[in-house]
């Protein structure tokens, strides 16, 4: 099963903080992060990428982005 | 365009942000500005704020261009790569108090953290208390947020709450070019309620144009970047990501390199411009408005700069700014250039005590 993260709406750093914190929960596998602002989503995708995930960036037909990270 | 906006967002953008202020802000200085506080986004508030009468210290009173262009360099960015989002509801009112406290623990040390790096950058080693407090302010709200600490989440508003704050821009412009005299001193001399200071820091500005020019660029490069003041250290210490730290470091420098260009690198404790050498009081301000910018989610001027992405949340920090500096300054709790006032260890326990109660006390909400 896939684990997704709600991370829309939330303050600087939450939404990195806690994907950091998921990814290395999860260690490797797939994790979902929804985002809405560009901010969260450069910082995600940024620090996933620096550990080693991959970074798959869907748009969302309500305007937030969901970050595909598989490791 | 589009290969400078991914440059812009690349490792490269907050670097190329903080080398642009690190020239331009002591550029500022030799225009006009007081001594390193060519970019200080509380000298500045504090100043909107005395111009506006919220407070009556004559020496600091200036409707300071430079936060109406970066206001407006951030909006133009945000509008042009559709990044305009009119949002709000989380925890506002807990913003405003964050911001009144920032705004009340910046005035104790005299300086932002944009100022605390200039300080540096100009040779005021009092500046580094006061950056050794921003570290313990952060690093006490990064424990805060480790517990669980969270303002909540935002939501997407009308259109209309994301023009509240352009109209508050644009009439403070307007204030600033026709200063107008509605009210009557006792002798009926008209007075108010614009106040701009005759002497003292609030008298020393470079010309209106160039502070305007000077903020539109700095917004705009600050909203695409991401450039925040406060995320650099917290980043390397909760995320170990150094790439906003880099913006910070080629601020200072930048500012430096500039400041022995112009002659404006005076390195020592006393004698420095608008500054105090009380080491405690520059620590302990600091170190309370770090703690309030964290709990916020950045810097004054990543505030700013979200306010003009329409994010009404960050728009309301900044006015807590504008009122707090009102509140410092009225109830004598600012330094001055003699160091702490008559209140400023009231305001500093104070502050520091209702930042505390916030982070212990703010959780999202699990529907």
């Amino acid at each position: 099963m896939t684990e997704t993260l709600d991370a829309r709406g939330l303050s600087c750093p939450q939404p990195a903080m806690l994907a950091r914190q998921a990814l290395q929960k999860l260690g490797k596998g797939t994790l979902e992060v929804l985002v809405d602002s560009p901010t969260a989503r450069e910082n995600v995708s940024r620090l996933a990428r620096d550990a080693g995930w991959k970074v798959d960036i869907q748009q969302q037909p309500d305007g937030s982005v969901k970050l595909v990270l598989s490791k | 365009m589009s290969a400078i906006t991914r440059f812009l967002t690349s490792r490269w953008g907050p670097v190329i942000t903080g080398a642009v202020v690190g020239i331009l802000a002591p550029v500022l200085v030799k225009l006009g500005n007081p001594g390193n506080m060519g970019m200080c986004m509380v000298c500045f508030t504090r100043d909107i704020s005395g111009a506006l009468g919220l407070h009556r210290a004559s020496v600091v009173q200036y409707i300071r261009p430079e936060i109406i262009g970066l206001f407006f360099g951030a909006l133009v960015g945000a509008l042009a790569f559709g990044e305009f989002k009119p949002r709000t509801g989380s925890a506002p009112l807990v913003r405003f108090l964050l911001g009144m406290f920032a705004s009340i623990g910046a005035l104790l040390f005299l300086g932002c953290p944009w100022r605390a790096y200039l300080r540096l950058a100009g040779g005021d080693w009092n500046a580094i208390f006061a950056i050794l407090g921003l570290i313990v302010g952060i690093g006490i709200g990064i424990g805060f947020l480790k517990m669980g600490y969270s303002l909540g989440r935002n939501h997407p508003a009308p259109k209309a709450i994301g023009w509240v704050m352009p109209a508050i821009m644009v009439a403070l412009l307007l204030l600033l070019i026709l200063a107008p005299q509605f009210g009557r001193d006792a002798s009926g001399n008209p007075t108010g309620p614009i106040f701009f200071s005759e002497k003292g820091p609030g008298s020393q500005h470079a010309p209106i144009i160039v502070a305007l020019v000077v903020g539109l660029a700095i917004g705009f490069l600050a909203q695409r970047s991401r450039f925040c003041t406060v995320g650099a250290i917290r980043d390397v210490i909760l995320l170990r990501d150094s790439h906003l730290l880099n913006g910070i470091l080629a601020l200072i420098v930048f500012a430096f390199i500039t400041n022995l260009i112009l002659g404006q690198f005076h390195p020592g404790f006393a004698n420095q411009p608008v500054a105090h050498t009380n080491a405690l009081f520059n620590f302990g301000g600091m170190a309370l408005a770090g703690l309030a910018f964290t709990l916020a989610g950045g810097c004054p001027g990543r505030q700013l700069f979200l306010s003009g992405e329409g994010d009404a949340d960050a728009a309301m920090f900044v006015i807590g700014m504008i009122v707090g500096a009102g509140f410092s300054h009225t109830y004598s709790a600012a330094a001055t250039p003699n160091g702490p006032s008559a209140f400023s260890a009231l305001a500093l326990i104070v502050g520091l005590i209702i930042c505390i109660i916030i982070g212990f006390t703010m959780r999202e909400r699990k529907v």
